[in-house]
């Protein structure tokens, strides 16, 4: 287990208050000006040592992502934007930092600012947030109060105005391109890329997005130094990661631990264990709803981080970890997972809202056992249709727990769905036309 | 996508009221000079605030003029983000979060007791007409499951005779505490807390 020293996030219970004081006793805000005094190259330099990747979901290395702002600045501005639309069902670790280390944050958005030389940092929260929300902006008020941003922000020289900006219950917006749309005011639908934003992103200006964690560990990595980040975890999966452990555990929970720590170990040791006991698990979904379903047979061995997770054909995505036991009907499960990407697609391009509907009215009649042998086939060829054909990877990601489930449960969907179709499938042609055109005496 | 519709019955006219103006001019001023067009999400929020819980047309419009820019575009984020509420809803909204997390502990319970206590289908008002419920998409609480919202508060770590119990008091005109309604500490695990036990314990 990691050691408590090594946690970064030490507020994260709310034990001792997240006023800017007690953010100070805990070592936030002490030194920004020196660390801001070694410079840009420096700091990004120190981030890319680190190995640190972004905690939003892609894991993308954020010290090359901010190398890509441009280095002089031109005429355009620069902005920094921190993605707080966590709406990923399983996911609740950015609420945590917003509300018990707003601190971290603010700080994490100076820094940020000022390495890719931008004044202007806007926050977007999801719009269910609002109390989360309020308790950020007294932080950020208290943060002025104090100089500690503003003009000549903790004495650097550098001026920095942070912003939120609310969310309106649109899981498409944590999309970084969705998201620039929606603070421009317009229906969160992405944009297609390239151009990527690092050059032209918010009202057409070089804009960095990151997520609220990646830029909350920040100030810790800087201050510690990259090194000792980059001696947690293993190589390229380094430091350490808030998981959100719910579904059906003993004791759901939000815990900072290493990363790659074994699964096994975070639902036994921290989240109260399986209800039922361990022998009674189904299966977990490793990442968020949008990560494909890790039966159990894997659960034993399996480590958390991007690379072992991208092995098992999975991610870990935002490492929100929901457990399912025997209990459950994971069909059902899956369905209710379709029915949200059903809800949340956007509506731009066809695949995902086409097919994010099918896939959950195929899966709905799935369990309950209403649908004919051949639609297991058209409900993987539904998910093929999805993958890589949309304009954002949240389309795509409606796919991906369905196929996770035609992976791993295939056997327990056409057991009870096994009857004969109406009309007999031509296997020459595929899905898309119109069977029973083609095929007269069946129709 | 989710199909939304404006409310039959509209209002003929909306105006901001002194307070609303002041808040929407604030809002206007984070953006940069002549993209006062981001604000149009705060000032949606603020026009619901003052219509008592939703948004007419009357308001799209208004904002539109007020912010310089067409009707139409107001009108396609007023229909596309869900948090606004384009029909009349009850004072005190509940939105019970039935996302898988929550689902497979037991959240269709509180759909139940809702039901129950509400109204027998979504989004219909209460007999007394201060109350109305909807299923909604997840709502980041997972580890907190099954909860719901009831305007800006969370009621998590619930089950249906919780769910029964603060329904009752809403009902009552009372305000519940917001929270675990099992008495955990924000999101620790309940009783076997194996980390940050100096800080606890200090």
């Amino acid at each position: 287990m990691l050691n408590d020293k090594d946690r970064i996030f030490q507020n994260l219970y709310n034990d001792k208050g997240s006023d800017v004081e007690s953010s100070k006793n805990r070592g936030d805000w002490v030194d920004t000006a020196e660390i801001i005094k070694k410079g840009r190259e420096w700091i990004i330099e120190e981030v890319k040592s680190s190995e640190l990747r972004g905690r939003g979901g892609a894991g993308f290395p954020t010290g090359l992502k901010w190398s890509f702002a441009p280095k002089e600045l031109g005429s355009r501005p620069h902005y920094l934007v921190i993605n707080g639309d966590e709406s990923e069902p399983g996911t609740c670790k950015d609420r945590d930092i917003l509300r018990f280390e707003p601190h971290k944050l603010i700080e994490g958005c100076l820094i940020a600012s000022y390495a890719v030389q931008a004044h202007v940092c806007y926050i977007y929260i999801r719009g269910e947030y609002f109390i989360d929300g309020q308790k950020l902006q007294k932080a950020i008020d208290e943060a002025y109060e104090k100089k500690l941003i503003g003009k000549n922000a903790s004495g650097t020289g550098w001026d920095l105005d942070i912003y939120i900006h609310y969310g309106a219950g649109a899981y498409i917006c944590g999309e970084e391109t969705a998201l620039l749309e929606s603070i421009e005011g317009k229906k969160g639908q992405p944009r297609l890329k390239p151009p990527f934003p690092a050059l032209i992103g918010l009202y057409g200006c070089p804009t960095i997005i990151n997520n609220v964690e990646t830029i909350a560990v920040v100030p810790t990595i800087l201050r510690k130094g990259g090194k000792w980040f980059a001696s947690l975890g293993k190589a390229k999966n380094t430091g350490t990661k808030i998981f959100c452990i719910s579904g059906n555990v003993n004791k759901p929970c939000n815990v900072e631990e290493e990363m790659s720590i074994s699964l096994k170990e975070l639902i036994e040791v921290h989240a109260g264990g399986v209800i039922g006991g361990w022998d009674n698990l189904q299966a977990v979904i490793p990442g968020g709803s949008s990560m494909p379903i890790i039966p159990k047979k894997t659960c034993e061995t399996l480590t958390m981080d991007f690379d072992s997770l991208v092995a098992e054909k999975s991610g870990l995505g935002t490492a929100g970890i929901v457990v399912i036991n025997n209990d459950q009907d994971i069909i059902k499960c899956m369905a209710r997972i379709a029915r949200f990407y059903k809800h949340e697609s956007c509506g731009q391009c066809t695949p995902c809202r086409e097919g994010s509907g099918w896939m959950w009215r195929m899966l709905e009649r799935m369990a309950k056992g209403e649908a004919s042998k051949d639609e297991v086939e058209m409900l993987g060829d539904v998910t093929n249709q999805i993958a890589g054909h949309t304009i954002c990877a949240f389309g795509e990601g409606s796919s991906w727990p369905v196929q996770g489930l035609l992976r791993h449960f295939r056997k327990e969907i056409e057991e009870r769905n096994n009857f004969e179709p109406t009309i007999k499938k031509n296997n020459e042609v595929p899905y898309l036309v119109d069977q029973h055109l083609l095929d007269k005496k069946n129709a | 996508m989710s199909l939304r519709k404006p409310a039959k019955e509209q209002p003929e006219k909306f105006e901001f009221t002194a307070d609303s103006l002041a808040a929407a001019k604030e809002m206007i001023s984070k953006y940069p000079e002549g993209k006062q067009q981001s604000a149009v999400m705060a000032l949606l929020y603020i026009a619901q605030k003052q219509n008592d819980n939703w948004i007419p047309l009357a308001a799209m419009k208004y904002i539109g003029k007020f912010l310089d820019m067409p009707y139409i575009k107001v009108y396609e984020v007023a229909t596309f983000y869900t948090m606004y509420n384009l029909s009349p809803v009850g004072k005190h909204f509940i939105q019970v979060c039935t996302t898988t997390p929550c689902m497979i502990r037991g959240a269709y319970k509180l759909v139940e007791a809702c039901k129950e206590k509400i109204s027998e289908n979504e989004n219909e008002l209460s007999t007394d007409k201060s109350c109305s419920w909807m299923e909604v998409e997840c709502l980041g609480a997972c580890v907190n499951a099954p909860m719901m919202q009831i305007n800006d508060d969370y009621y998590e770590d619930l089950d249906k005779e919780k769910t029964l119990k603060i329904l009752d008091e809403i009902l009552d005109g009372k305000t519940p505490k917001p929270g675990s309604y099992r008495g955990r500490v924000n999101n620790e695990p309940e009783n076997n807390r194996k980390t940050l036990l100096d800080l606890k314990n200090a």
